[in-house]
């Protein structure tokens, strides 16, 4: 009887550095996953970010290339413009891609470069730990927003998928989460689909994954999972928001 | 090949693609637009890639991505781009990207002016952008010599794996004069192979590679920072270029001058010549050669200031500059 749950050939043979109950490693394994079904590991080139996510090239096994906070977009489009054939894709957090890196992504995607953005939203910055983030929630308690996150003075939190699938150029922007094996599913087709889009040449694909992050949030990683799927995937719903024609 | 009547700013565009690069990310400032207004319906005619970024940041970073892929790359700014690209530039240094930047300086600091200046030489030769890193640094004083210097760039920037930055100005850019395009500065292309992330396939190989910047462990980072000094020093070593003008006397004073100022400067030692003056010029057509109070190659006997300095400190003109 052959195997029929392994490693993906994408991932590396390491410990990661994440915490306890974070959800980066399911994400990861997710993409991994999609990359060795499709068959894409030999021409992919991944972008990470700054943030918690920064060392993911230690954990993906094919070529990689690091970006300044919030560049990734910019560095995916000059791959990407120079060499069409390369499979490429940018794994952003929430500080990253909506706060700093806010003109990268709109532009990016207005364009319709044809690559792929793993945007992890867990509403927090976790490597620098634990401020407030632009899609921090309301009256959510952070570093910088210890008497918890004031809407009259920051706004309300910022709905990426939303915002960019107002954009009329790109051809699918989705949200899922990872917190619940039904979830991953979802988010695992969801992924492929984006990376299916890339190969068949199609324009900007992003997938919004919400996540978690016990650590800096303050909970047990089985609060911080009741709390997202209470608090978070209530302003941040689940579902496809653009899909191609 | 004939010459041809060209406005530098087109014949800089002109020259990156003679050198074999065919991609060109930019954003649009004064006095340099031209470039990117040229090479929009250029590159197409040579199967290339043209891209108007959203923002020199954003522009700096396009082209870390192409470089890191392993494609010559370049861009083209002003003053103010520049400051936005420096942060780009620092992460293309320290991850040992070859690429080439151009910078048609305009008046500064702060939004400054859009006529030509040569304030950013400071800027450009100590270290551009966040931590120690440096550049190789060619400044023209003709048309001429800035398609001949974008030609030696690209080689240049892959033979040290660092970006180059042509250090030309509003004058350079805006000036029409005749150019010719030397077939002998066209380079093939060095294999990156060994470092680039241009696919595992594309370079037959089952080992990945990795562009980068973070060293969290110090004696790694420390590490790297003495492999981009011994680079430095390298290119001080072996890149050094010089020129003298009327220095085969027993001039009175000498000039230290670059860039367009140097051509002017040439025209001043002739008239003070005519006048009988002896006065001599040195000239580094790149950013290495002079340091302050260091010496200048091809001039043994003078210490010399970036700008210029009398030869006898108590003279009575005092200093030049």
């Amino acid at each position: 009887m052959g195997k029929t749950f392994k490693k993906p050939e994408a991932l590396s043979d390491t410990h990661t550095h994440y915490c306890p109950g974070c959800t980066h490693g399911v994400i990861h394994r997710l993409v991994a996953e999609t990359i060795d079904e499709l068959g894409i590991r030999g021409r992919t080139v991944g972008i990470a970010p700054v943030g918690c996510a920064v060392l993911a090239y230690n954990y993906f096994n094919f070529d990689f290339q690091e970006a300044a906070h919030g560049r990734a977009p910019a560095m995916a489009t000059g791959i990407k413009r120079v060499r069409p054939d390369l499979m490429v894709f940018t794994y952003q957090g929430d500080g990253d891609l909506a706060s700093i890196g806010m003109g990268e992504i709109i532009h990016a995607a207005n364009r319709g470069e044809k690559f792929t953005t793993i945007f992890v939203n867990n509403a927090i910055y976790g490597m620098t730990g634990g401020q407030m983030a632009p899609t921090t929630m309301p009256d959510q308690r952070t570093s910088t927003s210890p008497f918890g996150r004031k809407v009259d003075e920051v706004g309300m939190p910022i709905k990426m998928a939303e915002l960019l699938a107002a954009l009329q150029t790109p051809a699918y922007i989705s949200r899922q989460t990872v917190i619940k094996p039904k979830y991953i599913n979802k988010a695992k087709k969801s992924i492929k689909q984006a990376f299916t889009y890339q190969l068949e040449n199609k324009c900007f694909s992003l997938v919004e994954v919400v996540s978690t992050c016990p650590t800096n949030w303050g909970m047990t990683p089985v609060q911080a999972v009741e709390w997202t799927e209470k608090t978070l995937l209530a302003y941040y719903q689940p579902g496809d928001y653009k899909v191609p024609a | 090949m004939a010459k041809v009547l060209m406005k530098g700013n087109e014949a800089i565009g002109e020259a990156a693609i003679r050198a074999g690069c065919l991609n060109y990310f930019a954003y649009p400032i004064t006095p340099q637009s031209e470039v990117a207004e040229y090479l929009v319906r250029r590159m197409p005619e040579v199967g290339g890639v043209f891209l108007q970024g959203e923002s020199e940041v954003a522009v700096g970073y396009m082209i870390f991505g192409a470089a890191g892929a392993g494609e010559r790359v370049f861009t083209t700014s002003s003053s103010p781009g520049i400051s936005l690209m420096s942060e780009a530039i620092s992460y293309i240094a320290a991850a040992q990207c070859p690429a080439v930047f151009v910078n048609i300086m305009r008046g500064g600091p702060g939004l400054g002016g859009i006529l030509p200046s040569q304030a950013d030489y400071l800027q450009a030769t100590k270290g551009i952008g966040h931590g120690d890193c440096r550049l190789l640094v060619m400044a023209p004083a003709s048309v001429q010599e800035a398609v001949e210097m974008v030609m030696k760039a690209f080689p240049l920037a892959e033979k040290y794996r660092n970006p180059v930055m042509i250090l030309g100005d509003g004058l350079i850019g805006q000036m029409m004069e005749p150019v010719e395009f030397p077939d002998h500065l066209k380079t093939e292309a060095t294999n990156k192979d060994a470092w680039a992330t241009n696919g595992m396939d594309h370079r037959n190989s089952k080992t990945r590679n990795l562009v980068k910047s973070l060293f969290l462990d110090p004696v790694q980072l420390n590490d790297n920072n003495l492999v981009l000094k011994a680079k430095y020093d390298r290119m001080r070593a072996e890149e050094v270029m010089s020129e003298s003008y009327h220095t085969d006397c027993d001039y009175k004073g000498l000039i230290v001058s670059y860039g367009t100022m140097s051509r002017v400067c040439r025209t001043a030692v002739d008239m003070l010549k005519a006048e009988g003056i002896d006065v001599g010029m040195v000239r580094p057509p790149d950013g290495f050669s002079v340091s302050r109070k260091g010496r200048c190659r091809g001039s043994d006997e003078a210490v010399v200031h970036p700008c210029a300095e009398h030869r006898d400190e108590h003279g009575p003109d005092g200093r030049g500059c």
